[in-house]
């Protein structure tokens, strides 16, 4: 009786130790799975990215051209990344339109989004005819990066500067809040 | 209150691009005096016989500008026997970019066997004066008897990624346009380069 006891409960022991190895299991793929999960970077031409600059509707649209090899770029990017979450609840959109070679999307691009832990939608704009487009995106505009353009329904601002956290949010809020 | 601050802060943000667009075609440009690669000033007015200049707002560390080396030296080795030599300028303010030091221009025109001056704009005096705002960036310049009269400002060519796909190349085809004593068409292309680094305010 003892012993037939003790067998009991060793099985009972190994399979709720399997259970537990087996939630383990499951659990970490599921990391991994959220982990390697990235948004897909799209790479469009010019005429393909052209509809992101002109919607119509009550969002304030934020457009950010820049490049992994641009240094002040590079700087402001948390910058973005912080209004993007502070005005996630309210009718505002991010677009970062990378103007990296095309060539260097997986060995270059994909890794630098992932160790920034970039959230934001990134789209590829492979157009090398520039001449072609910069005066469509903005008539002003020399061709310099980072270059942001921020608009809404009834408004387009275009900014050939670096922001600061301070700076961006003092201007999203007053868009978001226009009358 | 602060709505008003913020309004007035941000057309201040708006303005100041509009205001330092630099020279347009047709302007006249000033001439300069600064450090060659070799220790030596040089001046446009070195050049007695020249008919113009390329001048090329460039620099060593932007991908832009280095896609564009070899195309510089085969524009200034085609270019320069007609009358119009390539002045190569790095404006950049190396604090940003080491790379982008005197010592390494030295070292990459060395490398690249650079057929022209690359000249360092220390002082960011020339840049600011022309309006120059990226690397690559051109200004081509005409002598018209005493004057440089601006006849293209832009690009290179219409392909930064491969020179052997490029349909229109501005700038060669804007000192053909010159030197056939016509008027470039167009005078004025755009191009995605990297901002000239601009000292910061101490």
């Amino acid at each position: 009786m003892i012993v037939r006891h003790n067998i009991i409960a060793k099985l009972i022991t190994m399979r709720v130790i399997t259970l537990f190895l087996f939630s383990v299991l499951l659990f970490c793929q599921n990391v991994f799975a959220q982990a390697g999960k990235e948004k897909p970077v799209q790479v469009v031409n010019f005429d393909q990215l052209e509809p992101h600059l002109h919607h119509n509707n009550d969002t304030v649209y934020l457009i950010n051209f820049w490049a992994t090899w641009c240094a002040p770029c590079i700087k402001e990017l948390p910058a973005i990344k912080a209004v993007e979450e502070k005005y996630a609840n309210e009718k505002f959109k991010v677009l970062l339109v990378s103007l990296d070679l095309p060539n260097e999307l997986s060995s270059r691009l994909q890794p630098f989004i992932k160790s920034k832990n970039i959230t934001s939608d990134v789209i590829l704009l492979n157009d090398p005819n520039q001449n072609r487009w910069i005066n469509k995106v903005d008539p002003d505009w020399l061709g310099e990066i980072p270059f942001t353009l921020i608009y809404g329904k009834h408004f387009r601002e275009s900014y050939s500067r670096t922001f600061t956290f301070e700076e961006l949010d003092s201007i999203i809020n007053l868009k978001l809040n226009l009358p | 209150m602060k709505i008003v601050i913020t309004i007035i802060f941000i057309s201040l943000f708006s303005l100041s691009s509009a205001f330092s667009q630099g020279y347009n075609v047709g302007d006249k440009a000033t001439g300069f005096k600064l450090k060659n690669i070799d220790g030596k000033l040089v001046s446009l007015s070195d050049y007695p016989d020249a008919k113009g200049f390329t001048v090329i707002f460039t620099c060593n560390h932007c991908p832009y500008a280095i896609a564009y080396q070899d195309r510089i030296i085969e524009i200034d080795k085609k270019y320069k026997p007609k009358g119009y030599p390539v002045i190569a300028i790095s404006s950049n303010d190396p604090e940003f970019n080491a790379e982008d030091s005197y010592e390494n221009m030295i070292v990459r025109a060395k490398e690249k066997g650079y057929t022209f001056p690359y000249l360092f704009d220390e002082t960011q005096a020339v840049c600011l004066n022309y309006g120059a705002k990226r690397t690559p960036q051109v200004f081509l310049l005409q002598k018209t008897g005493n004057d440089l009269i601006v006849q293209y400002t832009g690009a290179i060519d219409d392909n930064y990624q491969d020179a052997a796909a490029v349909t229109s190349p501005f700038l060669a085809n804007a000192i053909d346009a010159l030197l056939a004593g016509k008027k470039p068409e167009p005078s004025a292309t755009k191009a995605i380069g990297c901002s000239i680094k601009m000292k910061q305010a101490k």
